[in-house]
């Protein structure tokens, strides 16, 4: 039935956006998930363990995209995590890849040296992060000097 | 003191090891102590509320349930301090339900910081929406949200916001949110300084242009020249917005994508800015790379990609197409995975147009290769995808093969659709029916649990409705069963082509009937009950066409493993035919056993599969409608399958006049399925002209010599079946007119035209029928046939017809010969030779030497002479390998007697037949048409 119910959604929608962002560490515990589609919770969990099945199985001479469902992940391993988009089957790869390592490297800058457990104990940041470079499923803000800039602002109204 | 907190918790659950209760303990304490505090007699001050709240977020990201705090959450957003606001924003965003209570005040709040001026609060409560996007939300905000989007002193960062919010209102609600005066601000914004306005703006406006293209226009001028500023930048020049030596790759994709929603630029500078922009993009991608880090390469692609997607949708400009193409086949051999996958995908789609058919084509040998070496299943998916794409009838048998022996190691995953794609290209571009047989049991033999239901019925249906494969695939299936262990599909397909066929080979005392039966029953036992019931009913057939087995198929039939079945349908089949073969007479069987009549043709249930399979809007569908489009580019004969566009091709040979004379030329290869003679002329308005013949109809005119019934002419429109019988110099023929379409075909008009020289000799009589064809409906129509004398030419068959707004005009030939009136004569070798020698006057005798243009096969020869109408004449010819035969054609006037020798030579593939009668005329058109069919 969640099957279905995601193949509906995608018939619906003809924009094009990301449905997803997930990171997940290689046993599988989520450090971060921000949907944007409406999906229950019971949908949720179950995507999230089809992404940790269908990602942690490819090596290095894979791809960094992979068909999921209706659409199709793309991801790229930093250490023991995987940061994946989920996106329609005709959005471009090469630019949600990069958008990723873009993310990646602001975060790196923002936490000094990022680690796992900067994700774990900073979650609320990581989600202003995210919402100042990704939104509404799209890319929004692509410069690194912008979103730390507005980041270090934020961090000293704290 | 929250990260402390959380540390704490981490910590507790890691040295509490992997105990799920311990976990639960300690987060059910915590909940409690938290409950405790909220609904404690002290009011809590902002702070102790945000840690809770906090608290209680992490808790729930850890995946515990969390129900309550949503009132202090909602609390939070009123409070002035921004970390304060922005724990309750993200408790909102995360755990959102829809209590309508809360909703109000949730709303009541984004609307207070909304018009509080502060771009940081205005940013916190845009986030919320746009994470949040319900339509209670559109409903209140969905106004206002554009005056903020365009208002003047907007912080950029804030319009950046709003336009992503209003995409997201506009996607959930797309009837709340009105258009008015601030669409043509928005495209304006494709102008503003800052670069991530224009990012976010450029989504809202694809979005936008793609419900509303006319609103929109606007945005394709401005598109090109931001797309050009940006690709002629320095790779400094953009500063911020510069990635590893590429200039905004990001809003370059958006760009090229929005403009995606339109045709070219009809304003021809734009066009022309919008062509340099993307030859500077092909251009740079030969330049050597400015970095050796892989994202200088990936952010330089990501926009080479989607400039190329953009060419592609365009499919306008060939000198792009073709440098498209030659980058693609550079990343084809790229040492990085990623390039050589999405270069197979994108050359997919290039396959499709006509300009770069050919292009994609010279990289079929790299492709095969990918196949065969790549590491990861999902390229070579995509080299599977795009074998099948280029495939057209010059590299098919190529391409076939490699798939088939691609399809020995193939994943599992992807077997079933390999399969597919294989029949589809095999019967797709079948010249030889012959290659198309071996290949679909090919494919049974080495992945026959893939071979789906659709396949192996299509390969029955494609046998019976072609008769020139019938004896082969006989032969054919008969040899593949003596495999030890084969498929139980083979098994189905064999038992059903030798139930019909299995006579076409009964001659060779390798495979007689006894033979013959012996081996399908030896595969009886291990089969599955449909399989069984499918066997069952071929040795009934068997009792019919060989009634030399029925004793040994009644003794099977008899057997309580048949009779007493616990399987009714078995049980049934067995008692039924045991009971038909014993009462019913020879001719009654006959009847209810007769030769499958051929299969309508539609659409080929394969490839709806496929469709089916690969969803709805897939590169299949695009490739086929492509396809035909570049029938004339490819220069083959192609087929016509299911083609739309076919319908308005003119015919060629447009000549009105040669109309009558048009001989059955000899049978060239057979057209294929679904191709018929295609004669619809769409062009010619008046109805008082007659479509001419267009080239391949001779084919099916050629096919009907040999037998009275079939499909004569199919289209996607219409279908022509006949089914006829003759007897002396008188015949029958009934034409069933089929609308295959769901619409009503009007003014609905077959006429029969004799032209002058055989109105004398052939008399047809008919009556009209009903000028109104019902969507789906088959009229049938009787031709009385008097043959007055011999004659040569055929009458011709003209339909017209309106169907929607369009005349629609075809014309066959109607397959009435001389050889239908005749009568066979059995003579003994003494009586042969003596009449022979009567008329060996040289007008008596015509002789044709041709070269065989269908395997030489024995069994098909002697069914063709048979069908032709004269008697085979067995133990005449001392040469064995000769075939003989004799008839008296009947005519109203006269009867004429006939005697035929077919002397073939395996060696040089050639035949020589020789035709004596008592008149030159009838021996001459004798002649030709036997001679057709070999």
């Amino acid at each position: 039935m969640r099957l279905k119910r995601l193949g509906e959604l995608c018939k619906r929608r003809e924009g094009l956006e990301i449905r997803f962002i997930l990171i997940q560490n290689r046993a599988g515990k989520t450090r971060l998930a921000k949907w944007y589609m409406q999906f229950d919770d019971d949908e949720k969990q179950k995507l999230i363990e089809e992404v940790h099945a269908v990602v942690t199985v490819r090596d290095a001479k894979h791809t960094n995209f992979v068909e999921f469902r209706n659409f199709k992940i793309i991801y790229r391993r930093y250490a023991g995590l995987y940061f994946c988009i989920c996106v329609d089957v005709n959005d471009n790869n090469l630019a949600y890849l990069e958008a990723i390592h873009n993310f990646v490297e602001v975060l790196n800058e923002y936490f000094h040296n990022v680690c796992e457990l900067d994700l774990v104990f900073n979650f609320y940041k990581v989600y202003t992060v995210v919402d100042e470079m990704f939104l509404a499923g799209e890319i929004r803000e692509t410069s690194q000097t912008k979103v730390l800039k507005q980041l270090l602002m934020l961090q000293s109204l704290e | 003191m929250l990260v402390q907190f959380f540390q704490r918790t981490h910590d507790s659950l890691l040295l509490l090891g992997k105990s799920k209760e311990a976990e639960i303990k300690r987060i059910n304490k915590e909940l409690a102590n938290i409950r405790s505090k909220f609904k404690g007699d002290k009011a809590l001050d902002g702070y102790s509320k945000k840690k809770y709240v906090c608290k209680l977020l992490f808790i729930f990201l850890l995946g515990h349930d969390i129900d309550f705090g949503h009132m202090e959450a909602v609390n939070l957003l009123s409070s002035n301090r921004y970390t304060e606001k922005q724990i309750g924003y993200l408790f909102i965003s995360v755990l959102v339900n829809s209590n309508s209570e809360l909703i109000r005040l949730i709303n009541n709040a984004i609307k207070n910081d909304l018009a509080s001026r502060n771009p940081t609060f205005m940013g916190l409560a845009l986030h919320c929406i746009a994470s949040v996007g319900s339509r209670e939300m559109a409903e209140a905000f969905a106004g206002e949200i554009p005056k903020v989007l365009v208002a003047g002193d907007t912080m950029d960062s804030v319009k950046q916001s709003a336009a992503l919010c209003l995409l997201r209102l506009y996607r959930t609600s797309p009837d709340l949110v009105p258009m008015g005066d601030w669409t043509s601000r928005v495209v304006h914004l494709l102008n503003d300084q800052h670069l991530g306005v224009v990012t976010a703006a450029t989504s809202l406006i694809t979005t936008l242009a793609q419900k509303n293209p006319e609103e929109f226009k606007t945005s394709v001028s401005l598109a090109v020249s931001r797309l050009s500023r940006i690709v002629t930048s320095a790779s400094t020049d953009l500063q911020d917005y510069t990635y590893y030596f590429v200039p905004a790759p990001w809003l370059s994709v958006k760009l090229l994508r929005l403009l995606q929603c339109y045709p070219p630029p009809e304003d021809p500078a734009v066009r022309g800015r919008l062509t340099e922009c993307l030859e500077t993009i092909l251009n740079k991608a030969q330049e050597p790379p400015k970095s050796k880090k892989v994202q200088h390469s990936n952010a330089k692609n990501a926009v080479l990609f989607e400039a190329i997607s953009l060419i592609i949708h365009h499919d306008s400009e060939p000198n792009l197409l073709v440098r498209a193409c030659n980058q693609l086949g550079q990343f084809l051999q790229h040492r990085e995975t990623n390039l050589r996958y999405l270069a197979l995908e994108s050359m997919c789609t290039l396959a499709s147009s006509e300009f770069s058919h050919e292009a994609v084509k010279t990289h079929i040998e790299t492709v095969i290769n990918a196949l065969k070496t790549e590491r990861d299943v999902s390229v070579r998916q995509r080299a599977v995808d795009l074998l099948y794409a280029m495939c057209d009838r010059s590299n098919a048998p190529q391409i076939v093969a490699e798939m088939l022996s691609y399809l020995e190691t193939a994943d599992y995953s992807i077997r079933e659709e390999i399969v597919l794609k294989v029949a589809i290209l095999a019967e797709k571009y079948a010249v030889d029916y012959t290659w198309y047989v071996d290949t679909i049991l090919n494919l049974i033999r080495i992945a026959g649990d893939y071979v789906s239901e659709e396949v192996w019925y299509r390969v029955i249906q494609i046998v019976i409705n072609r008769d020139d494969v019938q004896g082969y695939a006989a032969k054919t299936v008969f040899e593949a069963l003596q495999a030890p262990a084969c498929h139980e599909n083979l098994v189905k397909v064999g038992g059903y082509i030798l139930g019909e066929f299995g006579n076409l080979i009964a001659g060779d005392p390798r495979s007689s009937p006894l033979i013959q039966f012996n081996l399908l029953h030896s595969k009886f036992h291990l089969c599955s009950v449909p399989t069984r019931a499918l066997l069952l009913s071929t040795y009934i057939k068997f009792v019919n066409l060989f009634p030399e087995v029925k004793p040994t198929i009644q003794d099977v039939l008899r057997s309580d493993s048949q009779l007493r079945n616990a399987d009714v349908e078995l049980q049934q089949r067995a008692v039924e035919y045991l009971r038909l073969s014993t009462v019913a007479s020879t001719d009654i069987l006959a009847t209810v056993l007769e030769e499958m009549p051929p299969f309508p043709e539609r659409e080929s249930s394969i490839l709806a599969k496929l469709k089916k399979k690969k969803g709805p809007s897939t590169v299949t569908d695009l490739e086929d409608t492509k396809r035909e489009r570049s029938v004339d580019v490819n220069g083959g004969p192609e087929p016509a399958p299911a083609s739309t566009s076919a319908m308005s091709t003119p015919s060629p040979s447009a000549d009105l006049l040669g109309l009558g004379a048009a001989p059955p030329a000899p049978a060239g290869p057979p057209p294929s399925s679904g191709g018929g003679g295609l004669l619809v002329d769409v062009f010619s308005d008046s109805a008082s002209v007659v479509a001419p013949l267009a080239p391949g109809s001779e084919d099916n005119f050629a096919r009907f010599v040999c037998k009275n019934n079939g499909v004569l002419f199919e289209n996607q429109l219409l279908q022509i079946g006949l089914k006829s019988e003759f007897r002396q110099n008188l015949g029958r023929m009934f034409i069933f007119y089929g609308n295959k379409t769901s619409t009503q075909f009007l003014n609905f008009t077959p006429t029969l035209i004799c032209s002058d020289d055989l109105q004398p000799n052939l008399n047809l009589q008919t009556k009209p029928v009903d000028p109104t064809v019902e969507g789906g409906a088959q009229v049938q129509q009787v031709v009385n046939i008097e043959c007055v004398s011999d004659f040569t030419e055929a009458p011709v068959l003209n339909i017209q017809f309106r169907y929607g707004g369009t005349f629609q005009n075809v014309s066959v030939q109607l397959p009435i010969t001389l050889n239908k009136f005749f009568q066979p004569t059995e003579m003994a070798s003494q009586d042969f030779f003596q009449r022979w020698k009567q008329l060996s006057n040289p007008q008596q005798e015509v002789q044709n030497i041709f070269k065989a243009k269908h395997p030489m096969d024995t069994e098909v020869t002697k069914a063709k002479i048979i069908g032709f109408g004269s008697a085979l004449l067995e133990e005449v010819d001392p040469n064995p390998a000769n075939f003989v035969g004799a008839g008296i054609i009947h005519t109203k006037t006269t009867q004429i007697g006939c005697l035929l020798r077919l002397e073939p030579n395996l060696q040089a593939q050639m035949y020589r037949l020789t035709l004596r009668t008592s008149k030159e005329a009838v021996s001459q058109r004798l002649c030709e048409l036997l001679s057709a069919q070999f």
